[in-house]
């Protein structure tokens, strides 16, 4: 009992005790998130003028980012946030950047050149931005000149579409006994082959609609050991086109964490099909397609909306085989802009260093969610 | 619900038959009744009584005077199946057994067809099994005679006749050469079910690509794409092609329309195009600037 009231007091004490610490003696960035300004130091270095425009970007401060700006002339307070988050809805839209980190390349007297890499969390995980920044000075502090990337309008015009959907009609209530539904879309898994990395075993392949309905397609495998029992099950998420049209391919991606390729014996695949309402807009090209073997191994390119719709979510997917033909990995990378038509967007998909010296050709395609459109 | 409550009065009516077998009948139940059909039950003796009709799914109870025959109007008993009478008169019980038999006419045929989707020209590729079943729902188990027949947009329609055997009848029938939408009807006793199956074009066969510049662009299209029996392949289908140059390649999934597919892709001199569905790759063309 005695004890009881004496924690009770020590915590009591304790707590005024960090009360007034906190008051008299803040952290900086707890200032700055309450609507202090004391995280932001006066820009009397290049360094401090983009770590400040960086916390202003954290903070979707777009007023602030912007009158730090020493080109902020060039260009207007709305253009400069469609810069920032895209100007039509994208995974950029309702980005937070996580963290940042500032390279300096270059210093003089009155300029320098730096880099500013910008790292924003979305919901289909992270993603990251890079700026070449000039920073000039003005006077006792510096500002950054924003490269401000434009985002080409596409001129109003009408782009006829020829517009083929699939709709489906399922069996009803009132349908008698033995009047079957229609049929899920016959799917097949042309191509398999499991990989050893760190991260466990990585079930890669690639599966075909076989049938001239479009498939909503999914694909889960199981790990079996050799005794036939099962080491684990999991699926491949959003590494694969869910969306499939007749004669359509997407690769596949199942990655089992931890788990050691030499414990097994067998892989069940079960690919599941569904029929579902489709559309065969928008078609989006993949341009310039370019394999860098490294370092930093990547395929880049360019994703080009040859429809009058708007994408505003892509995943590319992509797999690299070697000169055999053999599948060496699977990859995917969602980008952070919507695709208006007819107006290039740049994508970049990472490869592991140590397969990339196998790649010898690979085949992408675009999985894609427009607004307003389920399908 | 019922049926539970019934199958619970037959495993008690059935544990009975045996001790009430050695008693004096004092009622005469038909060997067969056909399902639904009206019946009756004479009894001897005097009295009141209890008899209770028990059977797979379906139990019946009525309080008779003993030596007045029970009537069972038609409709009262209509689930096939066998089942056991009891007469029950205060210790004493009276038992027999008897077989509720389908209709042997058919009111309803469900018909399983299937695939519903089918290749073209697929040696028994279409497969449909019939149950026929009377008024009351029951299958009807006595040997009935099956029509078959399957017509498509062409042809003469094919058809086959098959008798049932335990209630089912089934066949299997090739694919027509020809896409479209065929009819697979199913007759027996001028009952009839139909099933639409769609034979579908195969894989697309002789797949070629041509190629024309279009200011900056190449546009590059399918000639009509068939099957390798002269279908259309249908719109929608996915022709991916790819266009290698100087190290890079542009790759387009892009949904066949009217027969054709085509994109317009970037004109590279001695850039070399391809095209694939699926996984039939067809011709390859180079693009010579101006060729």
């Amino acid at each position: 009992m005695i004890k009881g009231v004496m924690l009770a007091l020590l915590m009591a004490v304790l707590t005024v005790v960090f009360l007034v610490i906190g008051t008299l003696s803040p952290v900086p960035a707890a200032v700055y998130y309450a609507g202090g300004k004391n995280l932001l130091r006066a820009s009397s270095t290049p360094q401090a003028a983009v770590d400040n425009l960086a916390v202003d970007l954290k903070q979707r401060a777009w007023e602030n980012a912007y009158n730090s700006l020493a080109n902020k002339a060039e260009f207007t307070e709305p253009q400069f946030v469609q810069d920032m988050t895209g100007n039509t809805l994208s995974l950029r839209t309702f980005a937070d950047l996580e963290n940042y980190e500032v390279r300096p390349l270059h210093a003089s007297a009155d300029d320098a050149e730096m880099t500013l890499k910008l790292r924003w969390s979305t919901v289909v995980g992270p993603f990251e931005t890079s700026r070449d920044l000039h920073v000039v000075r003005n006077g006792d502090h510096w500002a950054v000149d924003w490269p401000l990337v434009k985002i080409p309008s596409v001129p109003p015009q009408v782009i006829p579409v020829n517009y083929l959907r699939w709709d489906v009609i399922y069996r009803g209530p009132g349908d008698e006994w033995g009047a079957q539904d229609v049929q899920s879309p016959r799917i097949r898994i042309v191509d398999m082959h499991p990989v050893s990395r760190a991260e466990g075993v990585v079930v890669m392949g690639e599966l075909l609609n076989e049938d001239i309905v479009p498939a909503y397609v999914t694909v889960s495998a199981t790990l079996l050991r050799k005794d036939g029992s099962a080491i684990a099950r999991e699926g491949s998420f959003d590494m694969i086109a869910h969306t499939l049209l007749p004669k359509q391919v997407t690769p596949f991606s199942i990655v089992f964490p931890n788990a050691d390729i030499s414990e097994v014996g067998a892989i069940h695949m079960d690919p599941q099909s569904v029929l579902v309402s489709a559309s065969a807009d928008p078609v989006v090209e993949i341009q310039n397609q370019k394999f860098d073997p490294g370092p930093g191994a990547s395929l880049s390119g360019q994703l080009s909306n040859q429809s009058g719709q708007t994408v505003n979510i892509a995943h590319v997917l992509t797999t690299f085989y070697d000169k055999n033909g053999q599948l060496v990995w699977v990859a995917g990378q969602y980008v952070d802009r919507a695709l208006l038509p007819q107006t290039p967007v740049d994508f970049t998909v990472p490869v592991p260093q140590d397969l990339a010296k196998q790649v010898s050709t690979e085949r992408t395609i675009v999985s894609n969610y427009s607004s307003g459109n389920s399908l | 619900m019922i049926a539970k409550k019934a199958g619970r009065l037959l495993g008690i009516a059935l544990a009975l038959a045996p001790l009430a077998g050695a008693q004096n009948s004092n009622m005469t139940v038909p060997a067969t009744i056909e399902a639904g059909s009206a019946f009756s039950i004479p009894t001897t003796g005097s009295g009141q009584g209890v008899l209770y009709i028990v059977g797979p799914a379906q139990a019946l109870r009525r309080d008779v005077q003993l030596g007045v025959a029970v009537q069972f109007a038609a409709g009262d008993l209509y689930n096939a199946g066998h089942y056991v009478a009891l007469l029950v008169e205060g210790s004493s019980t009276d038992t027999a057994q008897f077989d509720v038999t389908p209709k042997s006419q058919p009111d309803t045929l469900s018909f399983f067809a299937e695939p519903s989707r089918v290749p073209v020209g697929l040696h028994n590729g279409i497969s449909g099994t019939v149950y026929a079943f009377d008024t009351y729902h029951n299958l009807i188990t006595s040997p009935l005679s099956v029509s078959f027949q399957l017509a498509g947009i062409s042809g003469t329609p094919l058809a086959r006749t098959v008798t049932t055997r335990d209630g089912v009848a089934w066949t299997a029938i090739d694919s027509a050469s020809k896409q479209g939408s065929a009819k697979f009807i199913v007759q027996a006793n001028g009952i009839t079910t139909t099933r639409v199956i769609a034979e579908v074009p195969g894989d697309p066969c002789g797949l070629t690509i041509s190629a024309h510049p279009d200011g900056q662009n190449l546009t590059v299209e399918t000639a009509p794409i068939h099957d390798c029996s002269g279908n259309p392949i249908p719109d929608g289908t996915v022709v991916t092609f790819t266009e290698s140059y100087n190290g890079m390649q542009s790759t387009v999934d892009v949904p066949v329309k009217q027969d054709v597919a085509r994109v317009d892709m970037p004109a590279h001199p001695g850039a070399t195009i391809s095209v694939a569905s699926g996984v039939v790759a067809g011709n390859e063309i180079r693009w010579g600037g101006g060729r």
